[in-house]
């Protein structure tokens, strides 16, 4: 190289230093203004392997808001002044990438200072994000069915936790009216909320005198798609029948499972499989003629008969249709969806009755917080940051829909802790701090 | 004492005689009877009424028996004061009042009025006929009963399954007629094994012999926990026969399970190489090192999609079934046209230098996957075609898929295809001369660039058709080519590299291999992780792959 | 046939620097230093905000996050390095070197997991994920990781025992080019499928998280530094500074020697370094290590700065978009793979704040664009369009 060339270099990476650092006050924008619209943040993945499931959850957040600032916003009234703020949604894409999604809420809670975020989906999402918003002194709204075994201070769960969703839906399979199953197949994804909802159900099994021999335990990697060995295997094993199959495979796996199943030769007559990863957006893009007569289980189903959800589910479809949406005709909404939808109520709830967005008064008006949701009445927990909700169990149509077959008889208490893997254990922030020994 | 059904059935007659003559029909006569005994207070006649209904083989009450099981009959008192069965079919209100839309409880049918419109009733004139526990359970086997004879054989199958699991020995009888009566040839096997199944119950040690041999013979693996539950106690000829009926069913799923892992690593091993024949054509006889194979066996996915809503859209639905045949030409154009595009704007500068193709088809291949995914969404559902659907029972416990047989029939067919084309034909010929040494075709006056372009879009193309095959297994989604992209190119780097022969054995054997590693290791992800650090360990023995290119080359 | 080539002939072409430039290089390094190590440390100390007394963020105050951000991005730099040194130098594409970083991240990962001990949800000296995964007791391969001084072993020897033992199998096979690429790719795949299992105890897809301080002992006394604190935060981003110009010194050394000629001469022609009497699957392994253990190095530092670790950061995609900022920057100039991993990851974090749903088209576009039109990166683009320019001169000049 010549020596002009030399020069060139040095300037080059002068030049590359302050570009970068430009570059990084562009990608973490500076602070904002102290302004009149509270800003709320929404964390979900919008491109990526996530994109599938998270994007539905920023488009209803969005409505969500929408709703509400067209009916003014959310009003604080101090005194006898009352002042409504709109508010202002920040809305960053963490690309399914765990690292940046710790990332982006470090962006959302120290540079854009938001009031509360709404995000995540996978436990690794929140898992990374967790540190973040305890360090910060953040609020995050979680609305996806999760394994339990968490109860933080700054996190609310609107979503399932396993005493919601998965012991009533075994509950269910093992009553004479969901076929008395005796033997179970329990199949999943390898991750954390299969194997920890896997352990839970086993001691669930064995408390209720079901015997080692009639639990089966098995895991796929992401992205499996060859299933005839496993199907095989639960043929073999359904033999004698009242057996059923608790599936908590994730993602695009789905399809090839139930397409194999149906194509052996079993049907959900013959051995019912019952999923906790199927709602009615993935049944949106899946061949359903091999799901038909399958069972789910949710907190939520579109196919819930009250004046709220027909409401909730018509004002979806119009803001899929005015937003240009991917495919606004189709849209259908679930069970994380509308948990999110409440997500965002109860938190506006709870600001206009402590009358600030800081998060400690903020957090002290959730405890027992109700609203009531498109499935039921929803509260939250006066002491453990979960809710209590509905547990419904459904059966798969070939529109896609679910026909609800079971419903418990009110909204089911949350238990982070399950009874039967940490009966020690429980959670709760009143009287505690947290996670406590019984 | 008095005879209870007798006074039930005199109360039944004079109640009918009391109440006024009812409008429309209720059935035949005599069945009307049982119909109405449905809703007496005695339980005891309750039972026996709806085992007369399931006795008539009518299926009409399947309704009425339904019904009652849900809590949704009832005695409705008509505003002109005649009382009947109903049935509440949705729930309503009248005047502000809750109120039912009605059903006949024979059939079902909706009631109307004689204007024709439905015809509800407030809830305070229906009056609830009561279900306890045990009414329950004998309304659920008559039900099955009933279902037994079901136009649809599907029906009758899960009807006889039903009464088989439930135990009930009442309904040995009418499950042998089914058995006997059944045409169907798919039922027929079904009905047998469930009629024994259920005869292992009955009381006789005869029956019970008889019912073992025949289920020995049928391989009823259904069979094996009640047979084991008759093991227990003195031993007794009986015994014997069971002992002996446990053991062969048992040599009998070994066999099958061994037959069935050799179909599914010929199964996987046909996936396999349906998907690197195209790999190995643009690699192993161009060089090519190409990223987005898996995108271009997407795009074939997306087009089979798009073939299917066409059909969908604008031809009649018994042409559906049809779609799948004409999406595999559309699918290998479709990815064919992309493959050529593709190495017209970007691979035609960089032969010679893999490594920066392995880089820039891969940059395509994310352009390709966001496309998709803007255009598509994430989900698009593909309905396989009904012909496609199921599977075929060869042999008891084995059940071979339509798809999957498919699959394997269209590989054989490509690959034969493709032996054809490079070895016997014209084209075949250039385009192996052109890779075998590119300037000597260049002087002797093939157009090596047109050559090249085509062979390329020939490998892109076969990768198309492997979408639209895949179509059948899975989902048709932005990361469809994702999951595959690995395997396609071990197998192809395994079998050797420019020699077909070597995709085909390579992609058998790891199909092979991988079904027998997940069958020993009774896990699928560690299966996955063996066949990987087999491949490994047999590439660093043998860089070359199993087929090595013979003669000179130059290394890349 | 070819005459080995002599040590004379091989010293004079190591000599191949004037002294002009190699002073100018020194002042651009010594430049470059100092931006890392006092003036950027020093902005994010000056202009700080305090909350306590109402006093505003001053406009040139570089903020925690923004500072964590270019750590971050820096020891991706570092990482770089090492694929340059591979891949610019010596011509071998490694599809894999997510996995080396990823070794080094959880061997820090395992050390900060076991020091956050009874500060972590369940309270017990467990790491979090081995109690709900109701392990009662460590297994024996994370024991030795309760030790400061180990980690920071292990983080280098980790990968580099990994490295050589699969280096040394495949070159001396004498595997290479788009096969060796190959079978990097399957080696990264199997490695995430195994590390994704829960049963391995290393927090199966949730990774290793939750990590609160580092207690670094100094002839017997420990110092506990706590992550949360921006003080500790800016110390691990001096450290990370402090590595990559060592790193860049280490490799310009390598490169600058002997050494690195048979290393370019492998990339240009391995067949006739082989008959010129040297073994190249020795060097190859040799670098391949030093990659290794740089990946490593990097990983360690990156995972205190992001405070998770997940099999997510290993795929086959993590790898590939990795060679992309080496060549991106420019390869073969160190300077270069340090730069493009900083632009590349830059322009990462601005789509996906600003412009999410193009991302992938952009690096799509990157890959493409790079390869194809400028295949020196941006460090060899001035000389690429001066050599354009004079071409046209030349060809206007020409009657």
């Amino acid at each position: 190289m010549k020596i002009s060339q030399v020069g060139m270099l040095r300037r080059t990476v002068a030049v590359a230093v302050v570009a970068g650092i430009a570059m990084l006050r562009l990608a973490a924008p500076g602070m904002a203004a102290d302004e009149e619209p509270i800003k709320i943040g929404i964390l979900h993945s919008l491109s990526g392997t996530m994109a599938i499931s998270e994007v539905s959850l920023r488009d209803v957040d969005l409505m969500a808001i929408d709703e509400i600032n067209t009916k003014g916003g959310v009003c604080i009234t101090k005194g006898d002044k009352k002042t409504c703020h709109k508010i202002e949604p920040v809305v960053v894409d963490p690309a399914s990438n765990w690292d940046l999604f710790a990332e982006k809420a470090k962006q959302l809670l120290l540079q854009d200072k938001v009031a509360v975020v709404f995000g995540c989906w996978t436990s690794v999402s929140r898992k990374s994000v967790l540190p973040v918003f305890e360090g910060n002194k953040g609020l995050l709204f979680y609305p996806v069915q999760y394994e339990g075994e968490e109860c933080s201070d700054n996190v609310f769960y609107t979503g399932a936790a396993p005493n919601q969703q998965a012991v009533p839906a075994v509950e269910y399979l093992m009553s004479e009216e969901g076929g008395g199953a005796k033997k179970f197949y329990l199949l999943g994804t390898d991750y954390v909320y299969p194997r920890t909802t896997n352990k839970i159900l086993r001691a669930m099994l064995k408390a209720k005198g079901v015997p080692d021999d009639n639990i089966r335990e098995e895991y796929t990697p992401f992205h499996h798609q060859d299933y005839q060995q496993i199907v095989q295997k639960i043929k073999e094993f359904a033999a004698g029948g009242k057996t059923a199959v608790i599936s908590t495979i994730n993602g695009d796996s789905n399809v090839p499972f139930y397409k194999e199943f149906a194509n052996q030769g079993l049907t959900a007559a013959d051995v019912p499989i019952m999923a906790f990863s199927v709602a009615e957006d993935e049944l949106r893009g899946m061949d359903t003629s091999a799901l038909v007569g399958h069972l789910a289980t949710w907190n939520y189903f579109q196919s819930v008969d009250t004046p709220e959800n027909k409401t909730f589910v018509e004002h979806f479809k119009a803001y899929a249709k005015k937003h240009n949406l991917p495919d606004a005709d189709k849209r259908v909404t679930d069970d994380p969806m509308e948990a999110s939808y409440f997500g965002v109520y109860l938190w506006k709830q709870a600001v206009e009755k402590a009358g600030t967005t800081d998060v400690d008064a903020v957090r002290k008006a959730l405890y027992g917080m109700e609203f009531k949701a498109p499935s039921s009445m929803v509260k939250i927990d006066e002491r453990n940051h979960h809710t209590w909700r509905p547990v419904l169990v459904g059966e798969i149509k070939k529109d896609g829909q679910f026909k609800i077959v079971h419903r418990s008889k009110g909204p089911v208490k949350p238990e982070p802790w399950s009874e039967y893997t940490n009966p020690d254990k429980g959670c709760d922030w009143v009287d505690h701090q947290g996670t406590y020994q019984k | 004492m008095i005879n209870r059904r007798l006074l039930s059935a005199c109360a039944a007659s004079l109640w009918l005689a009391v109440a006024p003559a009812r409008a429309a029909s209720a059935g035949p006569p005599e069945m009307a009877q049982q119909l109405e005994a449905l809703a007496s207070d005695d339980s005891d006649a309750q039972r026996a009424a709806v085992n007369a209904l399931a006795e008539s083989g009518d299926r009409n009450f399947v309704a009425a028996l339904e019904a009652l099981r849900t809590e949704n009959l009832y005695v409705w008192t008509a505003p002109d004061g005649a009382r009947r069965l109903v049935i509440t079919r949705e729930k309503t209100t009248v005047d502000g009042q809750d109120a039912y839309v009605l059903s006949e409880a024979y059939a079902g049918t909706p009631l109307h009025d004689a204007s024709g419109a439905d015809v509800t009733a407030k809830s305070d004139t229906l009056q609830e006929v009561s279900v306890d526990r045990r009414l329950r359970a004998v309304v659920a086997v008559a039900l099955e009963r009933l279902k037994l004879v079901d136009p649809d054989p599907t029906v009758r199958r899960a009807a006889a399954k039903n009464l088989a699991d439930k135990g009930d020995v009442s309904a040995l009888p009418a499950l042998a007629h089914a058995f006997d009566s059944e045409r169907a040839r798919a039922a027929h096997a079904a009905l047998e094994e469930s009629y024994n199944l259920l005869k292992l119950l009955a009381p006789g040690d005869e029956d019970k012999l008889a019912a073992v041999t025949r289920l020995e013979a049928l391989h009823s693996t259904d069979a094996v926990p009640r047979m084991r539950e008759l093991q227990k106690g003195a031993a007794t000829p009986l015994q014997a026969a069971v002992a002996r009926a446990v053991d062969s069913i048992q040599r009998w799923q070994k066999l099958t399970r061994v037959i069935y892992a050799v179909f599914s690593g010929l199964s996987l091993g046909s996936i396999l190489m349906l998907m690197s024949l195209g790999l190995a054509i643009t690699f192993g006889v161009m060089g090519v090192i190409n990223m987005a194979h898996g995108e271009l066996m997407m795009i074939g996915a997306y087009a089979t999609f798009l073939t299917q809503n066409w059909f969908q859209a604008h031809l009649p639905a018994s042409f559906f079934g049809a779609y799948f045949l004409v999406s595999i030409p559309v699918s290998f154009v479709a990815a064919g046209a992309a493959g050529y595009l593709l190495e017209r704007s970007v691979i035609r500068f960089l032969y010679g230098r893999p490594l920066e193709t392995l880089l820039a088809t891969w940059g395509v291949s994310l352009i390709l996957i966001q496309a998709a995914r803007f255009y598509f969404g994430d989900l698009t559902a593909v309905t396989t075609a009904s012909w496609l659907s199921g599977g075929i029972e060869v042999m008891a416990g084995v059940q071979l898929p339509y798809n999957r047989l498919f699959i394997i029939g269209f590989t054989l067919v490509c690959v034969a295809g493709v032996y054809v084309l490079l070895l016997r034909t014209s084209v075949g010929l250039r385009i192996r001369a052109v890779t075998q040494n590119r300037a000597m075709s260049a002087a002797i006056g093939i157009p090596t660039n047109k050559v090249d372009a085509w062979t390329f879009a020939l490998g892109s193309g076969l990768a198309g058709m492997a979408g639209c095959a895949l179509t059948l297994i899975g989902n048709v989604e932005p990361d469809l080519g994702q999951n595959y992209i690995v395997d396609a190119f071990i197998v192809v780097v395994t079998g050797g590299v420019g020699k077909l022969a070597g995709t085909v054995a390579a992609a058998l054997g790891i199909g092979w291999m991988n079904t027998l590693l997940e069958l020993v290791t009774d896990s699928a992800v560690m299966g996955k992780v063996l066949i990987l650090a087999l491949v490994m360990l047999f590439l660093q023995r043998r860089p070359s792959g199993l087929f090595p290119p013979t003669g000179r080359q130059v290394e890349y | 046939m070819e005459r080995a080539v002599s040590p004379a002939q091989l010293l004079a072409l190591g000599r191949h620097q004037t002294n002009r430039r190699r002073s100018a290089e020194a002042a651009g390094f010594v430049a470059v230093a100092a931006v890392l190590l006092v003036v950027l440390p020093l902005l994010n100390v000056v202009g700080r905000p305090i909350p306590g007394e109402a006093v505003d963020a001053a406009w040139y105050w570089l903020s925690d996050v923004q500072l964590n951000l270019l750590g971050r991005y820096l020891s991706y730099a570092l990482l770089a390095l090492g694929i340059d040194l591979i891949w610019g130098y010596t011509g071998i594409l490694s599809l894999c070197q997510a996995l080396f970083f990823c070794l080094g991240g959880y061997c820090m990962g395992m050390y900060l997991s076991l020091q956050t001990g009874a500060e972590g949800v369940y309270e017990s000296t467990l790491p979090d994920f081995m109690v709900w995964n109701r392990v009662t007791e460590l297994p024996l391969f994370w024991q030795p990781f309760h030790s400061f001084w180990f980690t920071m072993v292990a983080v280098v020897t980790v990968p580099a025992l990994f490295a050589l033992v699969f280096g040394f199998l495949t070159f001396r096979s004498r595997v290479r080019g788009v096969y060796f690429a190959v079978l990097t790719q399957a080696l990264a795949y199997s490695m995430w499928l195994l590390f994704n299992r829960n049963s391995m105890n290393l927090g199966g897809t949730n990774g290793l998280t939750n990590f609160k301080k580092i207690v670094p002992t100094f002839f017997g006394s420990a110092t506990t530094f706590r992550l949360a604190e921006p003080a500790v935060q800016r110390g691990l981003f001096i450290i990370t500074s402090v590595c990559l110009l060592g790193a860049f010194l280490l490799c310009r050394w390598l490169t600058g020697s002997r050494l690195g000629r048979v290393l370019t001469a492998i990339r240009d022609n391995e067949n006739r370094v082989r008959f010129s009497g040297y073994n190249p699957a020795d060097f190859k392994v040799f670098v391949f290590v030093v990659a290794a253990a740089l990946a490593g190095v990097a990983g360690a530092l990156y995972v205190p700065q992001t405070g998770i670790i997940t099999p997510g950061k290993m795929s086959v995609a993590a790898s590939i978009d990795m060679v992309i900022w080496v060549a991106v920057g420019g390869r073969g100039t160190l300077i270069g793979a340090a730069l493009g991993a900083l632009i590349v990851n830059a322009m990462y974090s601005y789509f996906t704040t600003h412009f999410a749903a193009y991302w992938p088209y952009a690096l799509g576009l990157l890959f493409v664009a790079v390869v194809m039109l400028i295949p020196a990166g941006l460090v060899g683009l001035p000389a690429q369009i001066r050599g354009s320019l004079a071409r046209r001169q030349r060809r206007n000049d020409e009657p």
